[in-house]
């Protein structure tokens, strides 16, 4: 009784993608938004080393570090954003962010 | 051994998501995003990736974490806190939505299940940081670069967004 199904690693990561998605549709906090992006990303990596695992080969989590390294330019981009549209509308709720509805 | 740091790992992993995408202060809404990263770092360890485990713990709960933390404290968000949640069928929709996600890749993961093999006691592909250079540094030299230069013009844009200057009114 040594051994787990890998398919269970799987199971877990379509959890957390599920609640990443529900996170962003249901929040309407920007930064916990963006908090919930990087839980799917995170979802993705541990779908990619599940299968590196599986198929013995590196390639799967080469392509994590390069995912990691992506999430982290696009948070520090993301919390730019955050940070102005703060300054300009003094609020993060995207809601209340709607300059282009007009 | 390994089932049981499994199931310890992915509950506390699952939980603690849960309870960021639940919770209403920011702050504490990170501290559990972290709890989920330290959690899947040790997933990645199960599976052989000893490296990107460490990095997932440098990187994410690290160094992408803090920067959240940061931002939270710098925009003083007591108040953001207590803002509605949003219009009523929009948390309907939303958790109607998710779900029915939840249950398309939980189906098709389940559907699959006996193409994939197990997970033995026995090391996996290990994820060391000499197998990985070497991959990395010869057949993955391309995109390696292309990272570095994306993330040189993630520091550039961050700063230029993130400073001082507000656009004028004309």
């Amino acid at each position: 009784m040594n051994a787990i199904p890998l398919d269970y690693f799987l199971l877990v990561a379509a959890a957390l993608f599920a609640i990443g998605v529900a996170g962003v549709l249901v929040r309407r906090n920007a930064l916990i938004i963006l908090m919930s992006i990087e839980l799917m990303l995170n979802a993705v990596n541990l779908t990619f080393i599940t299968f590196a695992a599986r198929w013995q080969a590196l390639d799967g989590q080469l392509f994590v570090f390069f995912i990691m390294a992506v999430a982290a330019a696009e948070v520090a981009v993301g919390l730019a954003v955050i940070i102005s549209v703060f300054r300009l509308r003094g609020t993060v709720h995207v809601d209340e962010i709607n300059l282009l509805k007009g | 051994m390994i089932p049981i740091l499994f199931f310890l790992f992915a509950g506390l992993a699952i939980a603690a998501a849960l309870l960021m995408v639940t919770h209403k202060n920011p702050v504490y809404c990170a501290i559990f995003l972290i709890i989920t990263f330290f959690a899947l770092a040790g997933l990645y360890f199960l599976l052989g990736a000893q490296f990107l485990s460490v990095v997932q713990v440098i990187v994410y709960a690290g160094a992408i974490m803090v920067l959240f933390v940061f931002v939270i404290m710098l925009l003083n968000l007591s108040e953001e806190a207590r803002l509605p949640a949003g219009r009523s069928y929009q948390t309907g929709f939303g958790i109607a939505f998710a779900a029915i996600l939840a249950v398309q890749l939980l189906v098709m993961v389940a559907a699959g299940t006996r193409l994939i093999g197990s997970l033995t006691g026995e090391a996996p592909a290990s994820g060391t940081v000499e197998k990985l250079g070497a991959t990395l540094f010869s057949t993955y030299l391309y995109p390696f670069e292309v990272a570095s230069v994306l993330l040189l013009t993630g520091i550039v844009g961050a700063i230029i967004l993130g400073s001082k200057k507000l656009p004028k009114e004309q």
